[in-house]
């Protein structure tokens, strides 16, 4: 079974590990620079780029701001397409639901779909812990399940393995689970591609209860999209006689219509491709074809919470594509599993935080700190989220929830306590000019010690003692003048 | 209070104070139609993924998918609006049986130029949506009129309420290195017959 992010340390203990890994930072390096330039070739195609991600927030922001109403119709068009709906208010709610179907039909093993919402859920341990077997099919699932390995992206949660690495995997794990690698299996690409067709097809051909997830629910007819590549997709929600799919209640959209936008964004933003190979849509059963069976859970898990945000709102538009993980400077250089969670990179440092709120563990408040806010990923959001406004906003509340409150006392975070003091020696022209003497007098000592010089020729601290060294540790710290500017213009009278 | 009445209560008490939503714009469907030959640029768009493309005149069908299918045997839809001599016929096959089929040959709805994309909508001639997915190699045919320029225009035509599967390209995979490989679990082999 797949790892659980469980017990993480926070990102920068965690990225400092990944950092010194130079295998994973030359694949990361290899798999991001394919995926930019694939991406803006295919965007730079498209003439109206820009209206379509106005239009893409615009209607998102629409569902967001009316989600009990589409969330009412969804349901409404759901049932009279024959589909079941439930409801889950967390995890545990939506894990009980999936596992109540597949023994309602009593199978050991279900397959599925790669979904964001499920990973988010642990549905797969969840269902182990029934005694169900739930078989990952997308190829980069399929890695990282058979690796006992984490997720590290959002599209391709496998991108920190190379190909040797995912052949040795394959000749090592495929037999435990199933039909084994072929004995000749070479790290060519089409080889692994061609070995993963065979070990699952037993798997598709055999299967009677099929989990998924969904890239759009469409609030008037009752629609399913699931966009994907290789056909896995299709196989799980064609092939069983049962469907469960687990949909974020942020995943609506008004109407069909609305999908000229999404399936125009989507795929040039996610694989840097003008149309992924293979979208399904379903609408509730259709005699005669495919599942004549259908569940759909509906689901919070901390969705209400991000929706009670402001600022943070804007975060529930995220269709998944992945843009940002692949223009972040961050994350190009820590990959996915510093970040502790299934949702990495810059929207996964603003989405954890406002699923679960702030406060509550370290690794969660870190996250908005695991940011230079370059604002790339802003950029490249094909339903302009806002990330480096939200992470600001993030850090603040991450701050304002350790300090004192009533009730219970929190130890303040180093930068609430230094702000405190500067917000003191700012609040008065005496305080700021005994600040600047002491400065002064630290500097005149400081620049007989310390030799090293910044570009242009000023001096610079390159340690501070103290707490201030986790500051140096990545900086240098240009010293400040011997004489303030007060000092200069009281001696010399503004320089006349 | 069940779990229905607890998630649209936290909703509605999310949005109590939140502001009315803004109107979405609809310029990108204002975009001027360019001027040149949309079916060769859907016959490009259709190769750049690796599949065959092939334009045959309304009488040369038969022959065209004959030769398409180069001695595979194909299972069919009902519907097909050309003979099929020797071909499997839908008898509704579980999965296990049509993996023994070598090819299936069906019509197409839609095609979509800007992105080389044919949908699917599971009609008469398309058949149920596992006949055009376990087999191996896919033999489709698509009429000229039927192509349009973007996926805005293919949407206008569609029907939500029939399932849907857009098809640009043999299954694919990027998830190795982020370079894409074809041939995964779809079909490994798409080739699309234009007809004139």
């Amino acid at each position: 079974m797949t790892g659980t992010f469980l017990g993480m340390p926070p990102f920068p203990e965690a990225a400092r590990a990944a950092l010194a890994d130079t295998q994973l930072r030359r694949n990361l390096a290899h798999a991001t620079a394919t995926i930019r330039a694939k991406r803006n070739a295919v965007v730079a195609e498209v003439a109206e780029w820009e209206d379509l991600r106005l239009a893409g927030a615009a209607i998102k922001d629409e569902v967001l701001l009316n989600l009990d109403t589409y969330l009412v119709q969804l349901e409404q068009s759901l049932v009279a397409a024959g589909a079941t709906v439930h409801w889950a208010r967390d995890a545990t709610d939506a894990c009980r639901v999936v596992a109540q179907v597949a023994k309602a039909h009593g199978v050991d093993e279900v397959v599925k779909v790669k979904s964001m919402a499920t990973q988010e859920i642990e549905l797969n341990e969840a269902l182990a812990a029934e005694g169900i077997s739930a078989w990952e099919t997308d190829l980069a699932e399929l890695i990282v399940q058979l690796g006992d390995d984490l997720p590290s992206h959002i599209l391709v949660p496998a991108i920190h393995r190379n190909r040797a690495e995912i052949r040795e995997i394959f000749r090592s794990r495929m037999a435990g689970a199933g039909r084994a690698a072929p004995d000749d299996l070479s790290d060519e690409p089409a080889d692994l591609a061609a070995a993963a067709r065979l070990h699952l097809r037993e798997k598709f051909l055999r299967a009677k209860v099929g989990v998924s997830g969904a890239n759009f629910a469409i609030a008037d007819s009752g629609t399913l999209v699931v966009v994907e590549s290789e056909g896995n997709g299709r196989m799980c929600l064609t092939l069983p006689e049962v469907l469960v799919t687990v949909v974020g209640i942020e995943k609506v959209l008004p109407s069909y219509a609305d999908l000229d936008v999404f399936l125009q964004l989507l795929p040039r933003s996610s694989t840097g491709e003008r149309m992924n190979p293979y979208t399904s849509m379903w609408t509730g059963v259709t005699p005669g074809d495919g599942p004549q069976e259908v569940h759909v859970v509906l689901l919070d898990n901390g969705r209400t919470r991000a929706l009670a945000d402001d600022i943070g709102r804007q975060a529930l538009r995220c269709i998944r594509c992945s843009a940002c993980l692949n223009v972040c400077p961050v994350y190009e250089r820590t990959g996915g599993h510093a970040y502790g969670s299934v949702y990495p990179g810059p929207i996964g440092a603003i989405l954890n935080p406002l699923l679960k709120g702030p406060g509550l563990d370290a690794q969660t408040d870190s996250l908005p700190y695991a940011s230079s806010l370059c604002g790339a990923c802003f950029e490249a959001c094909p339903v302009r989220i806002d990330i480096p406004t939200v992470l600001v906003d993030l850090r603040a509340q991450v701050v304002d929830a350790h300090r004192s409150s009533s009730g219970h006392r929190r130890l303040p975070k180093p930068e609430a306590l230094a702000i405190k003091v500067a917000g003191w020696s700012l609040a008065r022209g005496d305080r700021l000019s005994a600040a600047a003497r002491m400065t002064g007098l630290g500097s005149r000592v400081a620049s007989r010690v310390l030799s090293r010089r910044l570009p242009g020729g000023r001096p610079a601290i390159t340690r501070l003692p103290g707490p201030g060294a986790r500051w140096t540790g990545a900086r240098d710290l240009p010293l400040p003048p011997a004489e303030s500017f007060r000092a200069w213009w009281r001696r010399t009278g503004g320089g006349r | 209070m069940t779990a229905r009445d607890q998630v649209l209560a936290s909703v509605r008490r999310a949005l109590a104070e939140a502001p009315s939503a803004p109107v979405a714009s609809r310029a990108y469907r204002d975009q001027p139609t360019p001027d040149g030959d949309l079916v060769a640029l859907f016959a490009q768009r259709v190769s750049d993924y690796k599949a065959t493309v092939v334009r045959c005149g309304p009488d040369e069908v038969a022959a065209a998918v004959a030769a398409a299918l180069d001695g595979a045997r194909p299972v069919v839809p009902d519907g097909l609006p050309w003979p099929m001599e020797g071909a499997i016929p839908d008898t509704g096959q579980v999965s296990s049986e049509l993996d023994v089929a070598e090819a299936v040959v069906t019509t197409a709805t839609v095609g979509i130029a800007v992105t080389g994309t044919i949908v699917l909508d599971h009609g008469p001639g398309q058949g149920r949506r596992a006949l055009s997915l376990v087999p191996d190699l896919h033999v489709c045919v698509i009429r000229t009129d039927q192509i349009v320029r973007g996926v805005p225009d293919a949407i206008a035509l569609l029907d939500p309420a029939r399932p849907q599967t857009w098809i640009s390209g043999p299954s694919a995979t990027s998830d190795i290195e982020l370079n894409r490989v074809e041939g995964v679990h779809g079909p490994r082999t798409l080739r699309v017959v234009v007809v004139d």
